[in-house]
Order: structure tokens, then C-alpha cells, then sequence
């Protein structure tokens, strides 16, 4: 129970953190904006934002103001909400340009998706360094971790005994932090992400600049680390000679192969939650799109739309865990592959094709 | 197309952010988790084969104690037999003894009886016959007055004294 408040403790002292003043804009209410708008309501939860956007209360846009960090002439940090003061506007992507010029600036902006990444890393550190702190504390030979402590050991457990050992092998250990920070890394995310107010909502692993890094950390580990039967393997392949020269047909679909691994780790994570949040925001907005067509209607409509959004958000808990843990266990099989001796080749390759 | 072009900011804070996470994860978190995991892990494995072990010498303790008890009972048997047949020998012995006492006892009284009875017949005899001469020498002196007489008694006496003969010879 103590734990909770010292979550709560936790995010309320990072809220401290940012500008305290909500933002709170007068928007023309005219007839025009009663429709609903439902690409701007799907893009705008999905994308990213200079401001995070909590509510909006009749009329009012309810947002807690972020960080612009630029260079463009010299660095310049201001809040988004004064971005106009500062010479800057959003672009139609949403971005920020310089309202002069209109070129993009060099942006480092501590955007909602920056924010969501710090929230979170700090979360993640702070649940994995309480779990190590419980190790130090106890003497693990006399007695097992119960609570959030025992959870932990017990997803740390799964994925280095079903993932890690069984996909890398040898020298596992070697790999097992990586992998186990970027499963609880995309685990984490993927909750947070779920979560439709303040600390969460953010798209942040359906963000392809996040899948992007995560994919080339995997593809680094791959290639960095790939031992000679691994290389031999893209460069000189066991096939008959005529795909190796003088058109290195095998070698070049070999040299394609370490790049759309990674690149589709990428895409997989990326699109799934993705659709999930496409998903389940569509579901949640047929309660606004048939709000013109009577009571009824609408009625009935939000029914089907509560039923069928609590049906998404288990399936998106569930894709959630999925996505981790897939996106872990072909990493770690990738770093298997590359490490393989080669009295095991020919079984394995036939097994994983 | 914003959607699937990589932002750039977003890109360097995950860089820095990530790889501060990962620092710390993999220096104070991760690597302290699994290796206390791995060696309470290792200490269940070798406690249930310690178990399995002590489980095995116990059986093995039991079926030593079991064998040790049942050689025990056979021992136990065996002395109790062997105490039983030497008590019906020595039984048998002191019985055996007893009556060779006995016989030789009786044996010996009988021939004591016979000596005695013979030394008495001999005693008898001697009473006898100095009571017989006794007798006779009152009795010649009485009838040997005359000559007649005498010859008839030395005559009686000779014939007497062959039919006694011929009766001790029979």
C-alpha cells in the first residue's frame, strides 16, 4: 500500500517539475467546431505535441505547457505556450517552424512523447532499482520476494529463462540486460500507453523514432557481436558458386537480410500499437460521430462502443505483453543466429526459415 | 506523413534517455536480480539433490538397521537354541552320571551285602562248629565210656561226614 503513495508521491513531485501553471485557452466556440473533427482527434492522440493535452472543459483546452529547446541562430528555451512570443508557430504537420522564415528549426524540444520517455524511464528505473534494493535487503538464499518485488522476479524469471537463455544460448548473460531493459523498457510503454490520462496516453512505443532506436540497438548487438561463421555465412553462404560470383546474388540477399530484421522488429512494434491506439480511440469516437444523429442512436451506439472498447483495452493489455516479449525473443534469437558455431548450422538454419 | 518519419529531437532524447536507463539498469538492477535469482535457484537444485541424498542414506540406514535387526533375532535364536540343547545335555549328562552313581552304588552295596553275608555265614560257621565241637565233645564225653561205642561214632561220624562231602561237592 505504501508503494502506491509513493508513486503518487513520485508523480506529483515530477508534475512539480514543469511549469505549474495550466494552460488554460480560450478557443472560438462557433458552430463549425460542434462537429467532430475525427482525423484531428485520432492524429492529435496519436502524434506527438509541443504541449500534453489533458481535457478540454467547454471550450477550454486544458494542457500542461512543455519545453521548446531549438537552435536556430543560437539556442533558445521557451514554454510551448509562449512559442508565438519567440517568433515560432506549428506548421500543418505540427511542428515547429519558425513563424519568419517557416524552416524547421534544429528542434530538441521536450515534446509529450519526450516527456511521456522521461516519466516512464523513471518509472522503470525506480521499479527495477526497488526490486535490486529488495535483493540487498534480504538474504535471497532464506526467503523469496513477495509482492511487487516477487512480480518482478517473476517476469525477470520468464523472460530470462523462456527468452533470453532459449534464443541466445551461449554467453547469454552477456545480452540479458539489454534484453531485459528493452522488454521492460516496451512493457512499461506499452501499459503507460493504454492508460488514457496524464502520466500515460502518450503513443510513445507506437512512435517510430522509439521503434527505430530500439531496432538499431538490436542491430548493433547482432552485428557488433557476430562471430566469423556468422560473417562467412552473409559473405561467402554455402550455396552453389554461380549465386556467389561473379553476381554476388546470395551474399547481397544476405546483406538485405541484416537489415530487414531489425528493420521489421521496427514496423512490428510500431504498427501494433499503432492500430491498437487507432483502434481503440475509433471505438471510443462512435460515441461523438453519432452524437448528431438523436438520442437513440447515440445511445445505443455508446453502449455497443463501452462494451467493445473495454473488449480492445484487454486486448491491448494482451498485445501489450505480446509485443514485449516478441520483440525480445527475436532479438534474441537474431543474437543467437549470429553467434552459432558451426557444428549446429544446418539444424538451426532449416528450423528458423 | 509525419506518422512514420522519425523525429529527430524525439530520436536524440530516446538515444540519451535510453541509454541512461540502460546504464543504470545494467549496473545497479538486472545483473543483481538474475544472479541472486540464479543462485537461490541453484541452492533449491542442490538442496532437493542434499534431500534426495539424505533420503537415499536413510533408506539405506533403514535397511541397514532392518538387516542388523533381523541378524539380531537369528542371533537370538541361535543362542537360545544352543543354551536349550546344552541345558538338555547337561540334563542329560547329570541324569546319565546319576544313575551310573547309582548303579555303581547299588552295586557296591550289593557286594558289601555279600561280603557281609559271607563273612557272617563264615562267623556262623566258625559258632558253628566250635559250638559243634563243643557240643560233641560233651556229647563224647558222655558216650565214649566204652569202646563199642567209640568205634561205633567214629564210624557214624565217617559217614556222616562223606554224605556232607558229597553234598558240598553237588
Amino acid at each position: 500500500m505504501h508503494r502506491i503513495t509513493g508513486l503518487g508521491i513520485l508523480l506529483a513531485a515530477l508534475l512539480l517539475l514543469f511549469p505549474p501553471t495550466l494552460r488554460a485557452e480560450e478557443t472560438p466556440h462557433t458552430e463549425a467546431d460542434a462537429s467532430f473533427d475525427l482525423n484531428h482527434y485520432i492524429f492529435g492522440h496519436i502524434g506527438d505535441a509541443y504541449d500534453w493535452h489533458i481535457t478540454t472543459v467547454r471550450g477550454h483546452h486544458i494542457s500542461i505547457p512543455l519545453p521548446c529547446i531549438v537552435f536556430d541562430n543560437g539556442l533558445h528555451v521557451f514554454s510551448s505556450h509562449k512559442m508565438a512570443e519567440h517568433g515560432y508557430t506549428l506548421n500543418e504537420n505540427g511542428k515547429l517552424v519558425n513563424a519568419a522564415t517557416g524552416k524547421r528549426p534544429f528542434d530538441l524540444s521536450i515534446t509529450k512523447n519526450v516527456c511521456s520517455l522521461i516519466l516512464s524511464s523513471i518509472l522503470l528505473v525506480v521499479l527495477v532499482l526497488s526490486t535490486a534494493r529488495w535483493y540487498r535487503r534480504h538474504d535471497a538464499m532464506k526467503e523469496a520476494p513477495r509482492g511487487f518485488p516477487g512480480v518482478m522476479e517473476m517476469l525477470i524469471t520468464m523472460v530470462t529463462d523462456d527468452i533470453i537463455k532459449e534464443g541466445v544460448g551461449k554467453d547469454w548473460e552477456k545480452y540479458a540486460p539489454y534484453l531485459l531493459t528493452a522488454f521492460f523498457f516496451i512493457f512499461l510503454n506499452n501499459l503507460l500507453g493504454i492508460v488514457p490520462f496524464f502520466p500515460g496516453g502518450a503513443n510513445l512505443t507506437g512512435n517510430i523514432a522509439v521503434t527505430m532506436f530500439l531496432a538499431v540497438c538490436t542491430f548493433l548487438a547482432v552485428n557488433l557481436f557476430g562471430n566469423k561463421h556468422y560473417y562467412k555465412d552473409i559473405f561467402w553462404p554455402e550455396v552453389p558458386t554461380w549465386l556467389k560470383v561473379p553476381l554476388p546474388l546470395m551474399p547481397l540477399i544476405e546483406i538485405i537480410g541484416m537489415f530487414t530484421k531489425p528493420f521489421s522488429l521496427m514496423v512490428r512494434l510500431f504498427a501494433n500499437i499503432l492500430a491498437g491506439h487507432i483502434m481503440l480511440l475509433g471505438v471510443v469516437a462512435v460515441v461523438f460521430i453519432t452524437a448528431k444523429l438523436g438520442p437513440a442512436i447515440n445511445g445505443s451506439m455508446s453502449v455497443i462502443a463501452v462494451l467493445f472498447g473495454v473488449f480492445m483495452d484487454i486486448l491491448e493489455l494482451l498485445v501489450a505483453f505480446i509485443q514485449a516479449y516478441v520483440f525480445t525473443m527475436l532479438s534474441s534469437v537474431f543474437i543467437g543466429l549470429s553467434r552459432q558455431e558451426p557444428e549446429h548450422e544446418h539444424k538451426q538454419i532449416e528450423t528458423t526459415k | 506523413m509525419s506518422l512514420i518519419t522519425p523525429d529527430f529531437g524525439l530520436l536524440f532524447w530516446m538515444t540519451l534517455i535510453f541509454a541512461i536507463v540502460f546504464f543504470i539498469l545494467a549496473k545497479f538492477g538486472f545483473p543483481l536480480i538474475t544472479g541472486m535469482v540464479k543462485k537461490r535457484s541453484d541452492l533449491i537444485e542442490q538442496s532437493l539433490r542434499d534431500a534426495e541424498e539424505a533420503r537415499k542414506t536413510l533408506k539405506e540406514l533403514a535397511e541397514e538397521q532392518k538387516r542388523m535387526i533381523e541378524e539380531a533375532r537369528k542371533e537370538q535364536a541361535r543362542i537360545l537354541n544352543e543354551a536349550a540343547s546344552t541345558g538338555d545335555k547337561i540334563v542329560q549328562e547329570a541324569k546319565d552320571q546319576a544313575r551310573e552313581q547309582t548303579a555303581a552304588m547299588i552295586e557296591k552295596a550289593r557286594e558289601d551285602i555279600r561280603i557281609e553275608q559271607e563273612t557272617a555265614r563264615q562267623q556262623i560257621a566258625a559258632e558253628v562248629a566250635t559250638l559243634s565241637v563243643e557240643v560233641a565233645e560233651k556229647l563224647v564225653r558222655g558216650h565214649l565210656d566204652s569202646a563199642q561205642r567209640q568205634n561205633d561214632l567214629i564210624d557214624k561220624l565217617i559217614e556222616e561226614a562223606r554224605t556232607s562231602r558229597g553234598n558240598a561237592v553237588n
